[in-house]
């Protein structure tokens, strides 16, 4: 509950929790908060009883759309993420990686199409860390993705 | 419409691979027709390759269908940036099916994606290449009479050799036993083996290839040990010598044994084994035709009952 009291409740918007500590800075170079407009609070080392230390960041103003969210599941999977709207907690849910992914991931293989070609990649999930390119059919470990 | 591509044959059903090899029995029968008559196929060979596209436009010829492409891709407009889709979409227009050769791997499907027109592929890159596969099991079940429990050998160059990676998946639902016959460099990838333990394939791998080790083979398929393919080559020199087949190993083997070679061959079979009642390479890319006449009718639509009913058979 301590990170509650350091920043001020969120209206609307959306908070990703359960962040591994190591991770939250890719996450916020993903989402390229950067240049985002309205309130960000970006936390790291936080207490947590599932995880020990953690990382948090909450976005005012800010709603995932799927793509985005398969994308956070792909560089952090099993983070948590808490949709707000009104003071109130209007969706939770435990970002997994979906079975299929269009366009997040890019083929670690160079002579693979999908890298020359304009075109859109698909990835399946194989097991929890692993993908397989639908055109060439390589098999890649989640921690060496790279996202599109 | 469904698209009839054939892009992969790894996934065929027991039934589909007896269908298209009852096929391949009926054109090796009756080779020349006029079954496609007035149709065109489009031979795009994005990546040069002599032997396939022969193939190819031999099977299209003898079922009398006209044959366009490109042998080069220097010649057409990918050099100019095209790109792959566009040039898909292009000669979709012009046939009615199209074969195609791409050294970039997943190219076949893609392509099979962006078009109607039903897309053979004829390798991409070192990804698949379901017409050598299906030449290899024609020629199998053609000098075995069956696909059935046979120990089948794989000599050479496992690691990078696309045939005998497609070979090995196909063959998975045979209950055939594997012997893995390679130096430590170009051993069958770790991949593939757990392909085998997890479909139940029983396998053996061995270093040594002598005429003891190979005496229970019903096939033995060979490969090229590529000098290009080491990063050691003081191992290389070490090993080329010692993955040669020479007639003088074959004094153990079996009746039925037969040498399968996808060809090129360079220095890996000795030329006194050709003499042999076991050599099988050149009987096996004549095999080829009949595949390849297989697969093109299937593509467009021909049943194995319209071609039992074929009344356009030539001579």
């Amino acid at each position: 509950m301590k990170e509650h009291m350091m920043v001020a409740a969120l209206e609307n918007g959306s908070v990703i929790d359960h962040i591994p500590t190591d991770k939250l800075f890719t996450i916020v170079q993903l989402l390229d908060l950067e240049k985002f407009k309205e309130e960000v609070v970006i936390a790291n080392n936080l207490e947590s009883q599932v995880m020990n230390r953690k990382g948090l960041i909450k976005i005012s103003g800010k709603f995932f759309s799927e793509a985005e969210i398969s994308k956070l599941a792909v560089v952090c999977p099993n983070i948590r993420l808490t949709v707000i709207k009104d003071y109130k907690v209007a969706e939770k849910r435990e970002v997994t990686l979906p079975e299929e992914l269009t366009n997040i991931v890019k083929c670690a293989n160079p002579v693979c199409i999908t890298n020359n070609e304009p075109m859109k990649t698909v990835f399946y999930r194989m097991d929890k860390d692993t993908l397989k390119c639908r055109y060439c059919g390589k098999e890649q470990k989640l921690k060496d993705i790279k996202l599109k | 419409m469904k698209n009839r591509s054939i892009v992969s044959i790894a996934d065929y059903s027991r039934e589909k691979i007896q269908y298209l090899l009852d096929m391949a029995t009926e054109f090796e029968a009756h080779p020349n027709r006029q079954l496609l008559k007035g149709k065109v196929v489009a031979t795009l060979f994005f990546e040069p390759s002599t032997r396939t596209r022969l193939s190819f436009e031999t099977a299209a010829n003898r079922l009398g269908a006209r044959v366009i492409g490109f042998t080069d891709p220097k010649v057409t407009s990918s050099s100019k940036g095209e790109t792959l889709k566009d040039t898909i979409k292009m000669v979709s227009n012009y046939a009615d099916v199209i074969v195609m050769r791409h050294k970039l791997e997943g190219a076949a499907l893609y392509a099979s994606e962006v078009t109607n027109v039903p897309i053979i592929n004829a390798g991409d890159g070192s990804n698949l290449h379901p017409s050598q596969t299906m030449l290899d099991l024609y020629s199998i079940y053609k000098t075995q009479g069956t696909l059935e429990n046979l120990n089948i050998y794989m000599v050479g160059d496992l690691k990078y050799g696309r045939t005998v990676h497609s070979l090995l998946m196909s063959m998975r639902k045979y209950n055939p036993t594997f012997h893995f016959i390679a130096p430590k460099e170009l051993e069958m990838p770790e991949e593939y083996k757990l392909y085998c333990k997890q479909n139940n394939i029983h396998y053996i791998e061995q270093r040594d290839f002598t005429e003891d080790t190979i005496a229970d083979a019903d096939i033995l398929y060979m490969t090229r040990v590529q000098r290009e393919r080491f990063t050691d080559l003081m191992e290389y020199e070490r090993v080329k010598d010692a993955y040669i087949l020479k007639a003088n190993m074959l004094g153990k083997c079996k009746e039925n044994m037969k040498i399968l070679h996808p060809l090129p061959r360079v220095n890996e079979i000795e030329y006194e084994v050709d003499d042999s009642k076991h050599a099988y390479y050149f009987d096996q890319a004549q095999n080829g035709l009949y595949a390849r006449e297989a697969l093109i009718c299937d593509v467009l639509g021909i049943t194995l009952e319209d071609i039992k009913n074929d009344k356009t058979i030539i001579g």
